[in-house]
C-alpha cells in the first residue's frame, strides 16, 4: 500500500526559499501570486495491508523522523 | 580528562576537533556512529560536517544513529555533551537542546569569522574564561536559530542562551547577525547546562596560522573547568 505525506512549514516560520520562488515567479510575469510556501512530499510503500494500521504507522514516522514538529506540520493523504 | 568525538558518515570536522582536544590535554577517542557504547568520557563532542548529506533535515538522520542513544543517556545523566555546527543541528534533532536550525535568512552559505559574546558563565563551558567576546569561525547553510515563543520564554527564564553574535565590542545588534537567528543566538544550553550546541567552530581557531587563537582560550578554559 502506498501512503503519501505532505510536510509543510508552520504558518509563522520564515520560508526564505518560498519567498525567493515567489519573487522569481513575480519576475516571470506571474504577478498575481500572494505567497509561496515550499514543503516536502513523501511516498511510502508499506507491506501493511490494513488501511488504519498503515496510517497509524506513517503518523508515527512523521512524528519521529519525517517532520520536526517545532517548525513543520504533516498531512497524511488517504491511500487510494 | 577523557573525551570522545563521534564520527558520522559525512562528518568533516571530526579530525580537527581531535587535534584541538589533544592539543589542550584531552585523551581523545574517535567513536564510529554504529558503535553502541561510549568509551568512558568526561566530554562527548558531536563535530561539524554534513552528516548523511544533510538529507531530510540537517542532523535528523544522525540523531537516530545507534551511538546517539548512548549519547542521550550520557547527557541525561549529567554528562558534558557539546555539538558544534552540524553537531548543534544533531542536538536539536535529538531534543537535548530546544529549538531548530533553519536555512540561513539570506539563503547563503556563510563562511567567515564572527564575534560572539558569552552570555552565561555559570556553567562548565565558560566559567572563568577571561574574555567576554571571542572571535570564532562559522561555516554553515542552516544556522538560523528558531524556536517557538513559549520555548524562547523558557530559554530566557532559565538563562540558556550560551552565546550571541555581536561586533568586536560585544554589541548584539541585528546588523551583526549573520544568519537571521532569533536574538542573535549562536549557541544554547539545555536546562542543566551540561549540553551545549553552538554554530561557531572553536577548533578552527587554535593557532595563529589558523586566523586566530580565541578557540585556544575556550579549550584551555574548558579542560581546567573539567579537572
Amino acid at each position: 500500500m502506498k501512503i503519501s505525506v505532505i510536510i509543510t512549514l508552520k504558518k509563522d516560520v520564515l520560508d526564505p526559499q518560498g519567498k525567493v520562488i515567489h519573487q522569481t515567479l513575480d519576475g516571470m510575469g506571474f504577478d498575481d501570486v500572494n505567497e509561496v510556501r515550499q514543503g516536502k512530499y513523501f511516498e511510502i510503500d508499506t507491506k501493511e495491508t490494513d488501511n488504519v494500521k498503515a496510517k497509524a504507522k506513517v503518523e508515527e514516522m512523521c512524528k519521529k523522523l519525517l517532520a520536526n514538529l517545532v517548525i513543520e506540520n504533516y498531512k497524511i493523504i488517504d491511500p487510494k | 580528562m577523557k573525551s570522545s568525538v563521534i564520527t558520522f558518515p559525512g562528518s568533516n570536522c571530526d579530525r580537527d576537533m581531535d587535534v584541538a582536544l589533544k592539543k589542550f590535554g584531552f585523551k581523545n577517542k574517535m567513536v564510529w556512529h554504529t558503535d553502541a557504547e561510549l568509551p568512558k568520557s568526561d566530554l562527548v563532542v558531536l563535530p561539524g560536517g554534513f552528516s548523511y548529506g544533510d538529507y531530510l533535515r540537517c542532523g535528523s538522520m544522525a540523531s537516530k544513529s545507534k551511538i546517539m542513544q548512548s549519547v542521550i543517556n550520557f547527557a541525561n545523566a549529567g554528562g558534558m555533551v557539546m555539538g558544534i555546527c552540524n553537531g548543534f543541528q544533531i542536538l536539536v534533532e535529538t531534543g537535548l537542546v530546544p529549538g531548530v536550525l533553519l536555512r540561513n535568512k539570506y539563503l547563503e552559505f556563510i563562511c567567515k569569522n564572527v564575534f560572539i559574546k558569552i552570555n552565561d558563565k555559570k556553567n562548565k563551558y565558560f566559567k572563568n574564561i577571561e574574555n567576554e567576546i571571542l572571535e570564532l569561525h562559522i561555516a554553515h547553510n542552516e544556522g538560523n536559530y528558531f524556536c517557538t515563543n513559549d520555548q524562547l520564554k523558557e530559554i530566557e527564564d532559565n538563562n540558556q542562551i550560551a552565546i550571541n553574535y555581536c561586533d568586536e565590542n560585544g554589541k548584539i545588534e541585528d546588523q551583526f547577525n549573520p544568519n537571521g537567528s532569533i536574538k542573535n543566538i549562536a549557541g544554547i544550553f539545555n536546562k542543566e547546562k551540561n549540553v551545549l550546541g553552538m554554530m561557531p567552530h572553536p577548533e578552527r581557531m587554535i593557532h595563529t596560522s589558523l586566523s586566530g587563537e580565541d578557540g585556544s582560550l575556550f579549550f584551555k578554559n574548558l579542560i581546567n573547568n573539567l579537572k
